[in-house]
Protein backbone atom coordinates (compact mmCIF):
# COMPACT_ATOMS: atom_id res chain seq x y z
CA UNK A 1 0.00 0.00 0.00
CA UNK A 2 1.53 3.16 -1.31
CA UNK A 3 -0.07 6.44 0.49
CA UNK A 4 0.72 10.10 -0.07
CA UNK A 5 -0.38 12.61 1.98
CA UNK A 6 -0.76 16.36 0.68
CA UNK A 7 -0.48 18.76 3.84
CA UNK A 8 -0.83 22.70 3.94
CA UNK A 9 1.50 24.97 5.84
CA UNK A 10 -1.19 27.65 7.23
CA UNK A 11 -1.21 29.91 10.31
CA UNK A 12 -1.97 28.47 13.87
CA UNK A 13 -5.98 29.05 14.30
CA UNK A 14 -5.35 31.37 17.19
CA UNK A 15 -2.85 34.31 14.72
CA UNK A 16 -4.13 37.37 14.54
CA UNK A 17 -4.30 38.16 10.74
CA UNK A 18 -2.66 41.44 9.41
CA UNK A 19 -1.26 42.48 6.26
CA UNK A 20 1.28 44.96 5.64
CA UNK A 21 2.37 46.57 2.09
CA UNK A 22 -0.72 48.47 1.34
CA UNK A 23 -2.41 45.18 2.14
CA UNK A 24 -1.14 42.75 -1.11
CA UNK A 25 0.76 40.79 1.61
CA UNK A 26 0.73 38.63 4.54
CA UNK A 27 2.07 39.93 7.81
CA UNK A 28 4.09 36.92 9.33
CA UNK A 29 5.35 38.76 12.01
CA UNK A 30 4.42 36.68 15.11
CA UNK A 31 2.81 33.79 13.38
CA UNK A 32 3.59 30.43 13.89
CA UNK A 33 3.18 28.13 11.04
CA UNK A 34 0.99 24.29 11.73
CA UNK A 35 -0.14 21.27 9.69
CA UNK A 36 -3.07 22.23 8.53
CA UNK A 37 -5.43 21.14 11.16
CA UNK A 38 -7.36 18.62 8.58
CA UNK A 39 -4.26 17.91 6.76
CA UNK A 40 -3.38 16.39 10.79
CA UNK A 41 -6.21 14.25 10.61
CA UNK A 42 -5.63 12.98 7.32
CA UNK A 43 -2.11 11.88 8.43
CA UNK A 44 -3.02 10.25 11.32
CA UNK A 45 -5.03 7.91 9.64
CA UNK A 46 -2.42 7.41 7.02
CA UNK A 47 -0.24 6.37 9.82
CA UNK A 48 -2.44 3.97 11.13
CA UNK A 49 -3.00 2.43 7.63
CA UNK A 50 0.32 2.45 6.15
CA UNK A 51 1.28 0.50 9.48
CA UNK A 52 -1.69 -2.05 9.22
CA UNK A 53 -0.55 -2.75 5.84
CA UNK A 54 3.23 -2.58 5.82
CA UNK A 55 2.81 -0.04 3.47
CA UNK A 56 5.00 3.31 2.48
CA UNK A 57 3.60 6.41 3.31
CA UNK A 58 4.76 9.52 1.39
CA UNK A 59 3.70 13.56 2.50
CA UNK A 60 4.30 16.42 0.27
CA UNK A 61 3.71 19.66 0.65
CA UNK A 62 3.55 22.89 -2.25
CA UNK A 63 5.55 25.27 -0.47
CA UNK A 64 9.03 27.52 -0.49
CA UNK A 65 12.14 26.55 1.84
CA UNK A 66 10.37 27.68 5.04
CA UNK A 67 7.87 25.08 4.96
CA UNK A 68 10.96 22.28 5.89
CA UNK A 69 9.92 22.18 9.60
CA UNK A 70 6.10 21.31 8.93
CA UNK A 71 7.21 18.70 6.58
CA UNK A 72 9.83 17.22 9.37
CA UNK A 73 7.02 17.48 11.70
CA UNK A 74 4.69 15.30 9.27
CA UNK A 75 8.23 12.99 9.42
CA UNK A 76 8.30 12.83 13.14
CA UNK A 77 4.33 11.64 13.26
CA UNK A 78 5.36 9.01 10.93
CA UNK A 79 5.42 9.74 7.42
CA UNK A 80 8.29 7.89 5.83
CA UNK A 81 9.46 10.78 3.40
CA UNK A 82 8.87 14.29 2.50
CA UNK A 83 8.45 15.74 -0.70
CA UNK A 84 8.73 19.42 -1.18
CA UNK A 85 7.78 20.87 -4.29
CA UNK A 86 9.68 24.05 -4.69
CA UNK A 87 7.20 27.12 -5.43
CA UNK A 88 4.39 29.59 -3.25
CA UNK A 89 1.59 28.16 -3.61
CA UNK A 90 -0.18 31.15 -5.57
CA UNK A 91 -3.70 29.12 -6.39
CA UNK A 92 -5.79 25.96 -5.46
CA UNK A 93 -5.01 25.15 -9.70
CA UNK A 94 -1.50 25.48 -9.68
CA UNK A 95 -1.27 23.10 -6.21
CA UNK A 96 -3.47 20.95 -7.71
CA UNK A 97 -1.48 21.07 -10.68
CA UNK A 98 1.77 20.11 -8.43
CA UNK A 99 0.54 17.28 -6.93
CA UNK A 100 -1.20 15.49 -9.53
CA UNK A 101 2.29 15.79 -11.94
CA UNK A 102 4.11 14.02 -8.72
CA UNK A 103 1.25 11.47 -7.76
CA UNK A 104 0.97 10.14 -11.73
CA UNK A 105 4.43 8.94 -11.19
CA UNK A 106 4.00 7.38 -8.34
CA UNK A 107 1.30 4.67 -8.36
CA UNK A 108 -0.35 5.35 -5.41
CA UNK A 109 -3.30 3.49 -3.85
CA UNK A 110 -4.76 6.48 -1.51
CA UNK A 111 -4.20 10.04 -1.37
CA UNK A 112 -5.19 11.95 1.50
CA UNK A 113 -5.41 15.39 2.31
CA UNK A 114 -7.58 17.62 4.42
CA UNK A 115 -10.76 18.79 3.51
CA UNK A 116 -10.04 22.25 3.34
CA UNK A 117 -6.59 24.39 4.12
CA UNK A 118 -7.17 27.17 7.06
CA UNK A 119 -5.95 29.59 5.34
CA UNK A 120 -8.11 30.08 1.79
CA UNK A 121 -10.96 27.78 2.98
CA UNK A 122 -11.24 26.72 -0.63
CA UNK A 123 -11.75 22.83 0.13
CA UNK A 124 -11.08 22.56 -4.07
CA UNK A 125 -7.43 20.94 -4.30
CA UNK A 126 -8.82 17.08 -3.50
CA UNK A 127 -10.91 17.65 -6.35
CA UNK A 128 -9.09 18.94 -8.87
CA UNK A 129 -6.32 16.13 -8.13
CA UNK A 130 -8.53 13.53 -8.48
CA UNK A 131 -9.99 14.85 -12.01
CA UNK A 132 -6.47 15.77 -13.20
CA UNK A 133 -5.69 11.68 -12.20
CA UNK A 134 -9.61 10.50 -13.35
CA UNK A 135 -9.62 8.87 -10.02
CA UNK A 136 -12.89 9.42 -7.68
CA UNK A 137 -13.26 11.74 -5.14
CA UNK A 138 -14.80 11.44 -1.30
CA UNK A 139 -14.86 14.36 0.75
CA UNK A 140 -15.05 15.11 4.02
CA UNK A 141 -14.77 12.19 4.94
CA UNK A 142 -15.08 11.11 8.95
CA UNK A 143 -14.19 7.50 8.69
CA UNK A 144 -11.87 5.33 6.15
CA UNK A 145 -11.33 1.43 6.40
CA UNK A 146 -9.85 -0.61 3.83
CA UNK A 147 -10.75 -4.45 2.95
CA UNK A 148 -8.20 -5.66 0.46
CA UNK A 149 -8.47 -3.60 -2.58
CA UNK A 150 -11.96 -1.65 -1.06
CA UNK A 151 -12.43 0.92 1.24
CA UNK A 152 -15.14 2.00 3.27
CA UNK A 153 -16.03 5.47 4.27
CA UNK A 154 -18.30 7.33 6.00
CA UNK A 155 -18.50 11.43 4.98
CA UNK A 156 -20.23 13.74 6.35
CA UNK A 157 -23.68 15.25 4.93
CA UNK A 158 -25.84 17.96 6.21
CA UNK A 159 -27.48 16.52 9.68
CA UNK A 160 -25.98 13.19 9.69
CA UNK A 161 -23.59 10.86 7.73
CA UNK A 162 -23.30 8.53 4.51
CA UNK A 163 -21.27 5.11 4.02
CA UNK A 164 -19.37 4.66 1.15
CA UNK A 165 -17.46 1.76 -0.76
CA UNK A 166 -15.21 2.89 -3.62
CA UNK A 167 -12.02 0.34 -4.94
CA UNK A 168 -8.53 1.89 -4.79
CA UNK A 169 -6.99 4.58 -5.96
CA UNK A 170 -8.94 7.32 -5.25
CA UNK A 171 -8.33 10.49 -3.07
CA UNK A 172 -10.23 11.72 0.11
CA UNK A 173 -10.48 15.04 1.61
CA UNK A 174 -10.42 14.35 5.75
CA UNK A 175 -12.21 15.97 8.84
CA UNK A 176 -12.26 14.57 12.18
CA UNK A 177 -12.71 12.25 13.99
CA UNK A 178 -10.98 9.93 10.86
CA UNK A 179 -8.46 9.28 13.54
CA UNK A 180 -7.10 11.06 16.86
CA UNK A 181 -4.23 13.48 15.85
CA UNK A 182 -1.02 12.24 16.59
CA UNK A 183 1.71 14.24 18.65
CA UNK A 184 5.42 13.36 17.88
CA UNK A 185 7.31 11.11 20.77
CA UNK A 186 11.18 11.60 21.19
CA UNK A 187 11.91 8.62 18.78
CA UNK A 188 9.75 10.35 15.79
CA UNK A 189 11.53 13.65 16.18
CA UNK A 190 15.22 11.61 16.50
CA UNK A 191 14.10 9.62 13.26
CA UNK A 192 12.64 12.53 11.25
CA UNK A 193 16.37 14.31 11.12
CA UNK A 194 17.82 11.37 9.13
CA UNK A 195 14.30 10.80 6.75
CA UNK A 196 14.18 12.07 3.33
CA UNK A 197 13.18 15.48 2.63
CA UNK A 198 13.48 15.82 -1.11
CA UNK A 199 12.71 19.37 -3.12
CA UNK A 200 11.81 18.50 -6.52
CA UNK A 201 11.24 21.90 -8.80
CA UNK A 202 7.81 22.62 -9.91
CA UNK A 203 5.96 22.06 -13.78
CA UNK A 204 5.05 25.00 -15.44
CA UNK A 205 1.55 25.44 -14.96
CA UNK A 206 -0.56 28.53 -15.43
CA UNK A 207 -2.90 29.59 -11.99
CA UNK A 208 -6.45 30.44 -13.42
CA UNK A 209 -7.03 33.09 -10.38
CA UNK A 210 -4.33 35.16 -8.56
CA UNK A 211 -4.92 37.42 -5.41
CA UNK A 212 -5.12 41.10 -5.91
CA UNK A 213 -5.39 42.06 -2.40
CA UNK A 214 -6.56 42.01 1.15
CA UNK A 215 -8.78 43.20 3.43
CA UNK A 216 -9.75 42.52 6.89
CA UNK A 217 -13.72 42.80 8.41
CA UNK A 218 -14.54 45.88 10.29
CA UNK A 219 -14.16 45.87 14.12
CA UNK A 220 -16.88 44.83 16.39
CA UNK A 221 -18.51 46.61 18.08
CA UNK A 222 -18.61 46.10 22.37
CA UNK A 223 -21.05 43.85 23.52
CA UNK A 224 -24.65 44.69 24.91
CA UNK A 225 -24.93 43.54 28.18
CA UNK A 226 -28.34 42.84 29.95
CA UNK A 227 -29.10 41.71 33.55
CA UNK A 228 -30.30 38.22 34.39
CA UNK A 229 -32.97 39.10 36.02
CA UNK A 230 -34.82 40.69 32.67
CA UNK A 231 -34.05 38.59 29.78
CA UNK A 232 -37.13 39.51 28.46
CA UNK A 233 -35.29 43.03 27.28
CA UNK A 234 -33.09 40.63 25.35
CA UNK A 235 -35.73 39.39 23.73
CA UNK A 236 -37.18 42.77 22.82
CA UNK A 237 -33.34 43.54 21.72
CA UNK A 238 -33.25 40.95 19.58
CA UNK A 239 -37.37 40.96 18.04
CA UNK A 240 -36.74 45.05 17.46
CA UNK A 241 -33.30 45.82 17.68
CA UNK A 242 -31.15 42.89 15.48
CA UNK A 243 -34.40 41.84 13.90
CA UNK A 244 -33.44 38.44 14.06
CA UNK A 245 -36.88 36.72 16.17
CA UNK B 1 -24.72 33.86 -22.93
CA UNK B 2 -25.94 32.08 -19.63
CA UNK B 3 -24.76 31.93 -16.21
CA UNK B 4 -25.89 28.28 -14.97
CA UNK B 5 -26.49 27.51 -11.26
CA UNK B 6 -25.99 24.05 -9.52
CA UNK B 7 -29.00 24.16 -7.11
CA UNK B 8 -29.36 21.04 -4.93
CA UNK B 9 -32.10 20.24 -2.90
CA UNK B 10 -32.98 18.30 0.30
CA UNK B 11 -36.71 16.85 0.93
CA UNK B 12 -38.11 18.03 -1.81
CA UNK B 13 -36.91 21.79 -1.36
CA UNK B 14 -34.64 23.80 -2.95
CA UNK B 15 -32.28 24.51 -0.46
CA UNK B 16 -31.84 28.15 0.97
CA UNK B 17 -28.31 27.91 -0.24
CA UNK B 18 -28.89 27.39 -3.44
CA UNK B 19 -31.80 29.90 -3.83
CA UNK B 20 -29.32 32.96 -2.51
CA UNK B 21 -27.03 31.53 -4.91
CA UNK B 22 -29.71 31.93 -7.63
CA UNK B 23 -30.48 35.31 -6.25
CA UNK B 24 -26.73 36.09 -6.51
CA UNK B 25 -27.00 34.28 -10.19
CA UNK B 26 -29.51 37.13 -10.94
CA UNK B 27 -27.82 40.12 -9.89
CA UNK B 28 -24.41 38.89 -11.98
CA UNK B 29 -26.95 38.32 -15.06
CA UNK B 30 -28.50 41.83 -15.12
CA UNK B 31 -25.11 43.13 -14.49
CA UNK B 32 -23.87 41.24 -17.57
CA UNK B 33 -26.88 41.37 -20.07
CA UNK B 34 -26.93 36.89 -19.47
CA UNK B 35 -29.81 34.60 -18.67
CA UNK B 36 -29.62 32.54 -15.25
CA UNK B 37 -30.45 28.32 -16.32
CA UNK B 38 -30.52 26.35 -12.66
CA UNK B 39 -29.62 22.89 -13.35
CA UNK B 40 -30.90 19.96 -10.63
CA UNK B 41 -29.84 16.63 -10.45
CA UNK B 42 -32.19 13.55 -9.20
CA UNK B 43 -35.76 12.50 -8.95
CA UNK B 44 -37.76 15.57 -7.50
CA UNK B 45 -41.13 17.08 -7.99
CA UNK B 46 -41.64 19.40 -10.75
CA UNK B 47 -43.50 22.33 -8.79
CA UNK B 48 -40.67 22.60 -6.14
CA UNK B 49 -38.61 23.22 -8.75
CA UNK B 50 -40.38 25.52 -10.48
CA UNK B 51 -39.58 27.65 -7.32
CA UNK B 52 -36.06 28.38 -8.30
CA UNK B 53 -37.41 31.01 -10.38
CA UNK B 54 -39.01 32.90 -7.78
CA UNK B 55 -35.11 33.42 -7.23
CA UNK B 56 -33.96 33.91 -10.09
CA UNK B 57 -33.88 30.88 -12.73
CA UNK B 58 -35.51 31.45 -16.39
CA UNK B 59 -35.34 28.31 -16.87
CA UNK B 60 -35.06 24.84 -15.11
CA UNK B 61 -32.88 21.62 -16.50
CA UNK B 62 -33.60 18.61 -14.68
CA UNK B 63 -31.69 15.29 -15.02
CA UNK B 64 -34.11 12.82 -13.65
CA UNK B 65 -32.43 9.95 -12.94
CA UNK B 66 -32.78 8.05 -9.22
CA UNK B 67 -28.73 7.17 -9.30
CA UNK B 68 -28.29 10.96 -9.59
CA UNK B 69 -30.66 11.27 -5.85
CA UNK B 70 -27.21 10.59 -3.76
CA UNK B 71 -24.13 12.91 -4.23
CA UNK B 72 -21.50 10.64 -6.36
CA UNK B 73 -19.30 13.87 -6.61
CA UNK B 74 -18.03 12.33 -10.34
CA UNK B 75 -21.59 11.61 -11.55
CA UNK B 76 -22.89 15.32 -10.66
CA UNK B 77 -19.84 17.15 -12.17
CA UNK B 78 -20.04 15.24 -15.03
CA UNK B 79 -23.95 15.98 -15.76
CA UNK B 80 -23.14 19.55 -14.91
CA UNK B 81 -20.39 20.04 -17.43
CA UNK B 82 -22.82 18.69 -20.05
CA UNK B 83 -25.32 21.13 -18.95
CA UNK B 84 -22.90 24.00 -19.07
CA UNK B 85 -21.84 23.09 -22.36
CA UNK B 86 -25.83 22.46 -23.59
CA UNK B 87 -26.72 26.10 -21.95
CA UNK B 88 -23.52 28.00 -23.51
CA UNK B 89 -22.42 29.05 -20.42
CA UNK B 90 -19.58 30.89 -19.37
CA UNK B 91 -19.85 31.55 -15.84
CA UNK B 92 -21.23 28.73 -13.12
CA UNK B 93 -22.47 29.53 -9.74
CA UNK B 94 -23.24 27.45 -6.67
CA UNK B 95 -23.80 27.73 -2.83
CA UNK B 96 -20.52 26.40 -1.19
CA UNK B 97 -21.56 23.21 0.72
CA UNK B 98 -19.31 20.06 1.19
CA UNK B 99 -20.75 18.66 -2.22
CA UNK B 100 -20.70 22.09 -3.90
CA UNK B 101 -17.18 22.24 -3.19
CA UNK B 102 -16.35 18.99 -4.29
CA UNK B 103 -18.48 19.02 -7.44
CA UNK B 104 -16.81 22.47 -8.27
CA UNK B 105 -13.61 21.25 -7.63
CA UNK B 106 -13.93 18.45 -10.73
CA UNK B 107 -15.86 21.09 -12.80
CA UNK B 108 -12.54 23.49 -13.26
CA UNK B 109 -10.85 21.03 -14.67
CA UNK B 110 -13.48 20.01 -16.86
CA UNK B 111 -14.24 23.11 -18.00
CA UNK B 112 -10.74 24.68 -17.61
CA UNK B 113 -12.61 27.49 -15.55
CA UNK B 114 -11.14 29.67 -13.20
CA UNK B 115 -12.52 29.15 -9.25
CA UNK B 116 -13.40 31.61 -6.67
CA UNK B 117 -14.87 29.74 -3.62
CA UNK B 118 -16.69 31.49 -0.35
CA UNK B 119 -17.08 34.39 -2.53
CA UNK B 120 -19.13 37.43 -0.43
CA UNK B 121 -19.82 40.13 -3.41
CA UNK B 122 -20.65 40.36 -7.03
CA UNK B 123 -17.17 40.80 -9.07
CA UNK B 124 -15.75 43.88 -10.08
CA UNK B 125 -15.25 43.78 -13.43
CA UNK B 126 -13.26 47.00 -14.19
CA UNK B 127 -10.08 45.99 -15.69
CA UNK B 128 -9.93 42.36 -14.87
CA UNK B 129 -12.59 40.42 -12.93
CA UNK B 130 -11.90 40.40 -9.02
CA UNK B 131 -13.82 38.49 -6.58
CA UNK B 132 -14.13 38.96 -3.07
CA UNK B 133 -14.07 36.55 -0.49
CA UNK B 134 -13.55 35.46 2.57
CA UNK B 135 -10.31 33.54 4.27
CA UNK B 136 -8.45 32.40 7.20
CA UNK B 137 -12.15 31.64 8.40
CA UNK B 138 -13.65 34.75 8.31
CA UNK B 139 -11.18 36.37 9.78
CA UNK B 140 -10.26 38.39 6.62
CA UNK B 141 -11.71 39.34 2.99
CA UNK B 142 -9.38 38.78 -0.26
CA UNK B 143 -9.75 39.83 -3.87
CA UNK B 144 -8.88 37.57 -6.25
CA UNK B 145 -8.88 37.97 -10.27
CA UNK B 146 -9.96 35.21 -12.57
CA UNK B 147 -7.92 34.99 -14.99
CA UNK B 148 -9.51 32.46 -17.67
CA UNK B 149 -13.20 32.64 -19.63
CA UNK B 150 -15.10 30.12 -17.72
CA UNK B 151 -15.46 31.07 -14.56
CA UNK B 152 -17.17 29.48 -11.44
CA UNK B 153 -18.05 31.41 -8.24
CA UNK B 154 -18.73 29.15 -4.89
CA UNK B 155 -21.07 31.25 -3.26
CA UNK B 156 -20.72 31.88 0.74
CA UNK B 157 -23.91 31.53 3.15
CA UNK B 158 -25.75 33.95 4.12
CA UNK B 159 -23.72 36.31 2.34
CA UNK B 160 -26.44 37.29 -0.48
CA UNK B 161 -29.55 38.66 0.17
CA UNK B 162 -32.57 36.15 -0.52
CA UNK B 163 -34.44 37.85 -3.06
CA UNK B 164 -37.88 35.54 -3.88
CA UNK B 165 -40.93 37.32 -6.27
CA UNK B 166 -42.63 34.26 -6.35
CA UNK B 167 -42.43 33.66 -10.54
CA UNK B 168 -42.39 29.99 -11.52
CA UNK B 169 -39.66 28.81 -13.82
CA UNK B 170 -40.32 26.15 -16.63
CA UNK B 171 -38.90 22.81 -15.67
CA UNK B 172 -36.96 20.87 -19.22
CA UNK B 173 -36.08 17.40 -18.72
CA UNK B 174 -31.94 17.01 -19.68
CA UNK B 175 -30.82 14.02 -21.37
CA UNK B 176 -26.98 13.49 -20.40
CA UNK B 177 -24.50 10.67 -20.75
CA UNK B 178 -23.14 8.66 -17.80
CA UNK B 179 -21.26 5.74 -17.43
CA UNK B 180 -20.21 2.89 -14.88
CA UNK B 181 -17.20 5.06 -13.83
CA UNK B 182 -18.90 7.89 -12.55
CA UNK B 183 -20.77 5.62 -10.13
CA UNK B 184 -17.30 4.07 -9.30
CA UNK B 185 -18.24 5.51 -5.14
CA UNK B 186 -21.22 3.40 -3.92
CA UNK B 187 -23.71 4.94 -1.15
CA UNK B 188 -24.04 1.80 1.14
CA UNK B 189 -26.46 3.46 3.44
CA UNK B 190 -27.53 6.59 5.00
CA UNK B 191 -27.96 7.53 8.54
CA UNK B 192 -29.84 10.79 8.99
CA UNK B 193 -31.74 12.65 11.80
CA UNK B 194 -34.73 13.62 9.65
CA UNK B 195 -37.10 15.47 12.57
CA UNK B 196 -33.50 17.84 13.07
CA UNK B 197 -33.34 22.02 11.56
CA UNK B 198 -29.96 21.18 9.25
CA UNK B 199 -27.34 23.23 11.45
CA UNK B 200 -25.48 24.66 8.02
CA UNK B 201 -29.43 25.63 6.89
CA UNK B 202 -30.13 26.83 10.13
CA UNK B 203 -31.39 30.85 10.44
CA UNK B 204 -31.30 30.28 13.99
CA UNK B 205 -28.54 28.46 16.19
CA UNK B 206 -28.64 27.62 19.97
CA UNK B 207 -25.30 25.85 21.06
CA UNK B 208 -24.36 24.67 24.24
CA UNK B 209 -20.84 24.13 25.86
CA UNK B 210 -19.19 22.22 29.34
CA UNK B 211 -21.14 25.07 31.32
CA UNK B 212 -24.19 22.42 30.53
CA UNK B 213 -22.46 20.13 32.85
CA UNK B 214 -24.07 16.71 31.15
CA UNK B 215 -26.32 15.66 28.28
CA UNK B 216 -28.88 14.89 30.95
CA UNK B 217 -29.52 18.99 30.91
CA UNK B 218 -29.75 18.98 27.39
CA UNK B 219 -33.28 19.52 27.61
CA UNK B 220 -32.66 23.15 28.44
CA UNK B 221 -31.33 23.77 25.20
CA UNK B 222 -33.37 22.01 23.53
CA UNK B 223 -36.36 23.73 24.90
CA UNK B 224 -34.95 27.32 24.04
CA UNK B 225 -33.96 26.10 20.46
CA UNK B 226 -37.75 25.01 19.77
CA UNK B 227 -39.24 28.19 21.22
CA UNK B 228 -36.87 30.02 18.86
CA UNK B 229 -37.35 27.96 15.71
CA UNK B 230 -33.81 27.02 15.74
CA UNK B 231 -31.34 23.90 15.35
CA UNK B 232 -29.05 22.68 18.18
CA UNK B 233 -25.20 22.69 18.26
CA UNK B 234 -22.68 22.22 20.79
CA UNK B 235 -18.49 22.65 21.52
CA UNK B 236 -16.05 20.24 20.53
CA UNK B 237 -15.50 19.37 24.43
CA UNK B 238 -18.91 18.38 24.33
CA UNK B 239 -19.03 16.03 21.54
CA UNK B 240 -15.81 14.75 22.41
CA UNK B 241 -17.29 13.45 25.58
CA UNK B 242 -20.17 12.03 23.83
CA UNK B 243 -22.71 14.24 25.12
CA UNK B 244 -24.15 15.30 21.55
CA UNK B 245 -23.09 13.63 18.22
CA UNK B 246 -20.18 14.88 16.37
CA UNK B 247 -22.67 16.30 13.36
CA UNK B 248 -23.66 18.80 15.93
CA UNK B 249 -20.19 19.89 16.98
CA UNK B 250 -19.55 23.85 15.47
CA UNK B 251 -16.27 25.32 15.10
CA UNK B 252 -13.12 25.06 12.88
CA UNK B 253 -13.24 21.42 12.80
CA UNK B 254 -16.74 20.77 13.24
CA UNK B 255 -19.55 22.24 11.63
CA UNK B 256 -18.75 26.18 10.13
CA UNK B 257 -22.37 28.36 10.31
CA UNK B 258 -23.52 31.77 9.22
CA UNK B 259 -27.05 31.96 11.04
CA UNK B 260 -28.62 35.07 11.77
CA UNK B 261 -28.42 33.98 15.05
CA UNK B 262 -26.18 32.27 17.13
CA UNK B 263 -26.84 31.50 20.73
CA UNK B 264 -23.54 30.27 22.84
CA UNK B 265 -24.66 29.05 26.13
CA UNK B 266 -22.12 27.82 28.79
CA UNK B 267 -19.21 27.96 25.97
CA UNK B 268 -16.51 30.21 26.66
CA UNK B 269 -15.32 30.56 23.04
CA UNK B 270 -11.75 28.90 22.19
CA UNK B 271 -10.56 30.34 19.05
CA UNK B 272 -11.01 27.19 17.50
CA UNK B 273 -15.10 27.66 18.31
CA UNK B 274 -15.09 31.13 17.35
CA UNK B 275 -13.36 30.17 13.90
CA UNK B 276 -16.48 28.32 13.58
CA UNK B 277 -19.39 31.00 14.18
CA UNK B 278 -18.06 34.07 13.53
CA UNK B 279 -20.12 34.64 10.26
CA UNK B 280 -22.78 34.55 12.06
CA UNK B 281 -24.81 37.88 11.94
CA UNK B 282 -25.63 38.35 15.82
CA UNK B 283 -24.26 36.44 18.76
CA UNK B 284 -25.34 36.51 22.05
CA UNK B 285 -23.57 35.00 24.76
CA UNK B 286 -24.98 33.25 27.97
CA UNK B 287 -21.88 32.51 30.56
CA UNK B 288 -21.43 32.90 34.18
CA UNK B 289 -18.13 34.00 34.00
CA UNK B 290 -17.83 37.57 33.38
CA UNK B 291 -14.07 37.34 31.64
CA UNK B 292 -15.35 34.35 28.53
CA UNK B 293 -13.83 35.11 26.21
CA UNK B 294 -16.49 35.13 23.90
CA UNK B 295 -18.33 37.73 25.63
CA UNK B 296 -15.70 39.62 23.45
CA UNK B 297 -17.54 38.69 20.03
CA UNK B 298 -21.10 38.77 21.63
CA UNK B 299 -23.50 41.29 20.34
CA UNK B 300 -25.62 40.60 23.43
CA UNK B 301 -24.25 38.96 26.64
CA UNK B 302 -25.97 37.81 29.69
CA UNK B 303 -23.76 37.23 32.92
CA UNK B 304 -25.44 34.37 35.01
CA UNK B 305 -26.22 30.48 35.20
CA UNK B 306 -27.52 28.62 32.76
CA UNK B 307 -29.89 26.96 34.62
CA UNK B 308 -31.50 29.88 35.91
CA UNK B 309 -31.49 32.03 32.99
CA UNK B 310 -32.50 29.14 29.86
CA UNK B 311 -36.02 28.66 31.20
CA UNK B 312 -36.34 32.31 31.85
CA UNK B 313 -35.63 33.24 28.49
CA UNK B 314 -37.88 30.19 26.90
CA UNK B 315 -40.34 31.91 28.58
CA UNK B 316 -40.17 34.81 27.52
CA UNK B 317 -39.67 33.95 23.85
CA UNK B 318 -42.35 31.66 23.67
CA UNK B 319 -44.58 34.78 25.07
CA UNK B 320 -43.77 36.75 21.62
CA UNK B 321 -44.14 34.23 19.88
Amino acid sequence: MKILVCITHVPDTTSKIQFTDNNTQFDKTGVQFIIGPYDDYALARAVELRDQTSGSLTVLNVGEAETEPTLRKALAIGADEAIRVNAFPSDSLFVANQIAHYAKEGGYDLILMGRESIDFNGGMVHGMVAEMLGMPSISPVMKLDLEGETAKLAREIEGGKEYLEVNLPFVAGCQEPIAEWKIPNMRGIMSARTKPLNVVEAVSEDAATKTISYELPPAKGAVKLIDKDNVEELVQLLQNEAKVL
Amino acid sequence: MSILVYIEHADGAVKKTSLEALSYAKALAEKEGKEVTAVALGTIDQGALAKAGSAGAAKVLQVEDDKLNAGIIQAHANVVAQAFEKVGADTLVLAKSSLGDAVAARLTIKLNAGLVSNVVALPETDGGYKVKRSIYTGKAFAYSEITTANKILAVKKNAVALKVDGADAPVEKLEVTLSDSDFAAKITSTDKATDEISLPEADIIVSGGRGMKGPENWNLIEDLAKAMGAATGCSKPVSDSGWRPHHEHVGQTGVKVAPSLYVAVGISGAIQHLAGVNASKYIVVINKDPEAPFFKAADYGIVGDAFEVLPKLTEAVKAIK
